[in-house]
């Protein structure tokens, strides 16, 4: 908390597909003081060096998940990194990788969204239940079983940090399969047969190569490694249960 | 222009856009539903809010508990009408989020658990962690997706609402990846902007936050109610003016002075106990405890950092474990932001600006003044809040008049007809020429970031948490001055693909117009209630000439016009607002005068 300015040296990729052939990386001298985020270092950009500079950004709390962006080539969200951790060393921001740059640090996010609507990310209740006979009950151990993985704030790191995904786009990827798990692991739901029909696929849990960078850089410690893993063991054993009784009976 | 039909628009995807685009689902399905946000939803500002949700679930708690706790904890200025049905709806609303899969904090038993929070007699917020709001946006996002019938406009940005033969018909938005324009044509027209507290300074919100729904609905002629009324929150952080929750206080936290006093007992709020009373010490009202800290500011008695005055959150007695399950979020923030473990060391913290108590004025059916026009939330002033909002009390507000909202947009586009497509297309052609004129002119002189920021520094210094007539004439000085200024813009960036610097200007005009409404209704308001607090002359409440709502109407260049309008009393007669041991008497004798005792 110290508030002596400094001055940081910042590359920033800049790409306008109205007038820029090809992305590129322009240089500015920010002035900052300890407390301040990358966030803070491309607002003050913004307002008094370059107004044309576009990144998207809202909460400043690690929570909205709108700033995620490669600081020093590592997926991070900039409102949670601080210049001071990179001064005096310039520091080189560039749009998150394996996403189609919209403009500057602006990505093109349709497929993670197409991703996330194509799972049926909702309670499909096991036993419907009327308003009037009041809150399903669930046990703070069964709540346990997929907090963490309701915790992803879509901020899309993992996506960049995942090398599969970075292959082949049509991966459904770290943070929608740990959302799908999500799902399937609470005590409400009854609609795991429905999800699992994507997630059983190359495109679902089996397109995973297990290299879990994406748990690493998840600010939220969701941990999708884990809900891949965990899946990778659920198809399996529902892979082989398919041979011994249809699929949904006894349900 | 591209031309989309809906019957029913809604514009804004946070919690309440949401929960009114569902509402419109399930009232009809073959109603089709244009969902418009500036962001992708779950970015919306519902994402930030912590502490939880009130509902009243406990045997020893009752509807007129909460009924009482948020109209004295409103000075009196709430519509009670409107109370009544919120108090009477919150609960089953917060077990519809429960079907729909929020992963509410439970009891061992597997029942819902609560916790306190300030200004309420009885446990009877319901949360889930410290990310109560991040986990009610996503359920509500992610259900919206089971519902054909929603078309969803993610990162449009609206630039008008366009009125004909009298009703609100539809609303002119662009594509910010494009910057091309759609005519979103439609029977019923749903704000759920959300607040406009960035006219600040420093905030809790974020950067979106800057009051667009309600600027375009005051520049089409419908009234903004009691915006005099913004929320400062005791426990912000330093610098970034981000907010840690009141549950904080609601789990046992301390707020401590330079010397370790726990002040707020020269407050009338005492008796300072060791572990918390549900309406005294650390659980009063926002508007007490942030009052307080401004007094203990000038007393001397605050804590000096290098990021300024600060009094100190103390949450070590709750130890480490209470502290990572019910408050991860919170050590997150500290530990991220100030280096600091709260199980090891006292956080400091000071007032922020926070929540918008007043909006566009609606009715317990979230109808406004102009027929077709609905709005709910934080961007409605619909008299829930009053002068002052007690924390827990605008999640749930969300979604039962988010709802209520969907439900009435429904029934009115049922029913509407749709004027001359022609002339309805010809008022928006020329609303896109209007907002394009501010990126093609050239040879304007002025930064919209430079105006955002003169405009913050003087708010901050004329509306802040106590108010005096002189001071706050000279901001409304000046932001006739930045008004007559934005008129001169230089918008730097003439792209169309994400241009954020021209929707950032657009966003200056917004607030130019809310923050104009918040000065002049205070300059107006020559008493002291709840969170209007003034030191020139007016330091009482006065029931006599102010226990009516602010009504502020556009009257193009000027300032605004205001007027008064009374406010809806049922069954509470406004009495003496008191926390601590002074609360209880007061209340005890409340109760006797009604003869219960």
């Amino acid at each position: 908390m110290a508030e002596s300015t400094r001055t940081i040296e910042i590359e920033v990729l800049r790409y306008r597909p109205e007038q820029d052939t090809e992305p590129f990386y322009q240089t500015y001298s920010v002035p900052f003081t300890d407390d301040m985020s990358v966030l803070q270092g491309l607002q003050t950009i913004k307002d008094d060096l370059d107004g044309t500079l576009s990144f998207r950004w809202s909460c400043r709390m690690a929570i909205c998940g709108s700033c995620g962006m490669m600081i020093d080539g590592k997926p991070k969200l900039a409102c949670r990194t601080f210049l001071r951790h990179y001064h005096p060393k310039k520091l080189r921001i560039g749009p998150l990788e394996h996403f189609p740059i919209e403009r500057d640090l602006v990505v093109v996010v349709e497929d993670f969204i197409k991703k996330l609507e194509g799972i049926k990310p909702y309670i499909i209740p096991k036993e419907p239940r009327t308003l009037e006979e009041g809150e399903y009950l669930q046990t703070p151990a069964q709540l346990e079983k997929f907090r963490q993985f309701s915790t992803c704030i879509n901020c899309m790191l993992c996506y960049s940090a995942c090398p599969q995904y970075g292959l082949d786009s049509k991966f459904t990827g770290p943070g929608i399969l740990a959302l799908m798990h999500r799902y399937n692991a609470d005590s409400r739901d009854g609609g795991q047969a429905e999800r699992m029909e994507l997630g059983h696929s190359e495109e679902g849990v089996w397109g995973c190569t297990a290299v879990a960078y994406c748990s690493e850089v998840c600010p939220k410690g969701v941990d999708p490694a884990n809900a891949i893993n965990q899946n990778k063991m659920g198809s399996a054993i529902d892979y082989f249960l398919r041979f011994v009784a249809p699929r949904g009976a006894g349900k | 222009m591209e031309v989309f039909k809906a019957d029913v628009a809604i514009v804004g995807a946070g919690g309440t856009g949401l929960r009114a685009a569902i509402a419109v689902a399930e009232a009809d399905p073959s109603l089709k539903v244009a969902l418009i946000s500036k962001v992708y939803p779950m970015r919306s500002h519902t994402v930030a809010a912590e502490g939880g949700a009130a509902g009243v679930v406990q045997d020893h708690d009752s509807l007129e508990y909460h009924f009482n706790d948020t109209v004295a904890g409103g000075d009196w200025l709430c519509d009670q009408d409107v109370v009544e049905y919120f108090v009477a709806h919150c609960t089953e609303e917060l077990i519809q989020l429960e079907h729909w899969g929020c992963p509410w904090s439970r009891k061992p038993d597997g029942h819902i658990n609560v916790r306190a929070f300030g200004g309420m007699k009885i446990e009877r917020t319901w949360f889930a962690a410290d990310t109560s709001g991040f986990h009610m946006l996503h359920t509500l996002f992610q259900t919206s997706i089971k519902y054909p019938s929603i078309k969803r406009f993610d990162e449009y940005f609206c630039v008008d609402i366009i009125v004909e033969d009298g009703r609100c018909q539809g609303v002119v938005v662009i594509e910010v990846a494009t910057g091309k324009f759609t005519f979103i044509q439609a029977k019923a027209v749903i704000l759920a902007t959300g607040g406009t507290a960035r006219v600040f300074r420093e905030s809790t919100n974020g950067g979106i936050v800057t009051g667009d729904g309600m600027a375009l609905a005051y520049r089409h002629g419908a009234p903004l109610r009691d915006l005099e009324f913004m929320q400062y929150h005791p426990t912000c952080m330093l610098g970034t003016g981000l907010l840690f929750t009141e549950a904080c206080r609601g789990e046992g936290g301390f707020l401590l002075n330079k010397d370790g006093y726990r002040y707020l007992q020269d407050y009338g709020l005492g008796p300072a106990e060791p572990s918390p009373r549900n309406k005294a010490m650390e659980l009063g009202p926002r508007d007490r405890l942030s009052q307080a800290f401004w007094h203990e500011e000038r007393k001397g008695r605050t804590i000096t950092t290098p990021l300024g005055q600060a009094v100190h959150l103390d949450m070590r007695h709750l130890g480490e474990k209470k502290l990572r399950e019910r408050l991860p979020l919170i050590c997150e923030l500290s530990e991220e932001y100030y280096g600091i473990n709260p199980a090891l060391a006292p956080i400091p913290v000071r007032a922020g600006m926070h929540y918008t108590m007043g909006g566009i004025y609606a009715n317990l059916k979230a109808e406004t003044p102009l027929p077709g026009l609905y709005a709910a939330g934080e961007c409605a002033g619909n008299g829930l809040h009053g002068s002052n909002r007690l924390g827990s009390n605008s999640l749930v507000d969300i979604i039962v008049f988010g709802k209520m909202a969907g439900v009435e947009a429904a029934r009115f586009a049922k029913s509407a007809p749709v004027s001359n497509p022609a002339v309805l297309e010809k008022q928006a052609k020329a609303a896109q020429d209007r907002v394009l004129g501010l990126v093609t002119k050239t040879g304007g002189k002025e930064k919209h970031s430079i105006l955002r920021r003169e405009m913050g520094q003087s708010m901050e210094t004329g509306c802040g948490i106590y108010r005096l007539g002189a001071e706050l004439q000279q901001t409304c000085d000046k932001l006739a001055e930045l008004k007559q200024r934005y008129k001169n813009l230089n918008v730097e960036d003439k792209s169309s693909v994400w241009n954020s610097d021209w929707l950032a200007a657009i966003e200056v005009g917004y607030m130019l117009d809310t923050a104009e409404v918040i000065a002049h209704s205070a300059l107006n308001r020559k008493e002291s209630r709840g969170a209007h607090q003034r030191l020139d002359g007016y330091e009482q409440r006065d029931d006599a000439n102010y226990l009516k709502h602010t009504m502020a109407y556009y009257t193009g260049d000027g300032p605004p016009r205001i007027e008064y309008q009374d406010v809806v009393i049922t069954k509470s007669k406004p009495g003496t607002r008191a926390y601590g041991a002074a609360g209880e008497k007061a209340e005890a004798e409340r109760q006797k005068e009604a003869g219960h005792g």
